[in-house]
């Protein structure tokens, strides 16, 4: 029943891989991709993230009700990003307002 | 169940059952919270991307004047933080006081660090008049970029830095009570909520950063590789 504890190896091995993506997402940033370079720096930013959630967070050893919590909030905002690019992208479609 | 009430725990609050329950509480109340942190982040980060959206040229040309050597040196001293930060939770669970206090400290003075360095940078935006407002030049002639659409960028800029900062200001100011309450013999492995949550919200002032590190710095890096 009590809580559990995260082995110290495991927060240096999710640094180190922290310090390593910051290095990826800056070397990639060097390179003229187009639109690709949002695409990369957010999927980088969004596996830093997900590290620091389910690690340094605890939320891997955490209920499931926490991992509810916790999905319900990114999802969320995934619905105040989906609707919003949904609209501002199809405004040109028809041609009642500008 | 009954029998946590026959025997006093340090620490239990008398509406919780037992201290398993009364932990999930916290984690789950302070997630709530973070939960509202989430969406209030996320309407800036909306912003954000329509307007660089709409103007992408201006955007990456506004963006490079952002020296990325000295937001890639706050991103890793946040990370440092985290890694402290967790120690300290860490330290807390195995009952190591010194060790707990020693590692909040250290946490407090890397934040302190950031804060540093993002003051460096707002003085020097403000020497060059970057800052949005009636004061705001930017010297076009060098630039592609509208000038209106790259101020467009600095007030999205010191909104989203300036409210990270304000985070970390308050979040310094948490640390520094639960040095004080460590200090005061307040934590042991069976009760040491405290130092948990207030980690959930450093992890996650140090994750807004990770995504404002590569959207506000490194989008002018492929034109201005300094």
């Amino acid at each position: 029943m009590s809580e559990h504890v995260v082995s110290r190896k495991i927060y240096f091995i999710i640094f180190g891989a922290l310090l390593v993506l910051t290095a990826a997402t800056v070397w990639v940033a060097t390179f003229d991709l187009g639109a690709w370079n949002a695409v990369v720096a957010l999927s980088i930013a969004v596996l830093k993230g997900t590290l620091v959630v389910l690690y340094f967070m605890h939320v891997r050893y955490s209920s499931k009700l926490t991992w509810v919590f916790v999905a319900a909030g990114f999802f969320w905002l995934a619905i105040l990003l989906a609707f919003t690019f949904s609209d501002y992208a199809t405004r040109g479609w028809v041609g009642i307002a500008k | 169940m009954a029998e946590s009430h026959t025997t006093h725990q340090v620490g239990l609050a008398h509406h919780f059952d037992n201290m398993e329950q009364q932990r999930e509480a916290g984690t789950l109340g302070m997630w709530a919270f973070l939960i509202t942190e989430i969406m209030f982040f996320g309407g800036l980060f909306l912003a954000y991307i329509l307007y660089r959206t709409k103007f992408p040229g201006s955007f990456a040309a506004a963006s490079s004047h952002l020296d990325w050597k000295l937001g890639a040196f706050n991103t890793a001293v946040l990370i440092f933080s985290s890694l402290t930060m967790a120690l300290a939770v860490y330290y807390s669970q195995t009952g190591d006081r010194a060790k707990l206090i020693g590692f909040l400290v250290l946490t407090i003075v890397l934040g302190f660090a950031f804060l540093v360095v993002k003051a460096i940078e707002y003085h020097d935006k403000y020497v060059t008049h970057h800052i949005p407002g009636p004061f705001f030049g930017f010297r076009w002639e060098e630039q592609a970029g509208d000038p209106k659409q790259v101020e467009m960028f600095y007030y999205i800029y010191f909104a989203m830095t300036g409210v990270h900062a304000l985070h970390m200001v308050i979040g310094i100011g948490i640390m520094t009570v639960l040095v004080w309450m460590a200090r005061r013999g307040r934590f042991t492995p069976e009760y040491h909520s405290p130092v948990e949550i207030s980690g959930l919200y450093w992890h996650f002032v140090d994750i807004v950063w990770i995504f404002l590190f590569p959207l506000l710095y490194l989008l002018g890096a492929h034109i201005h590789p300094h």
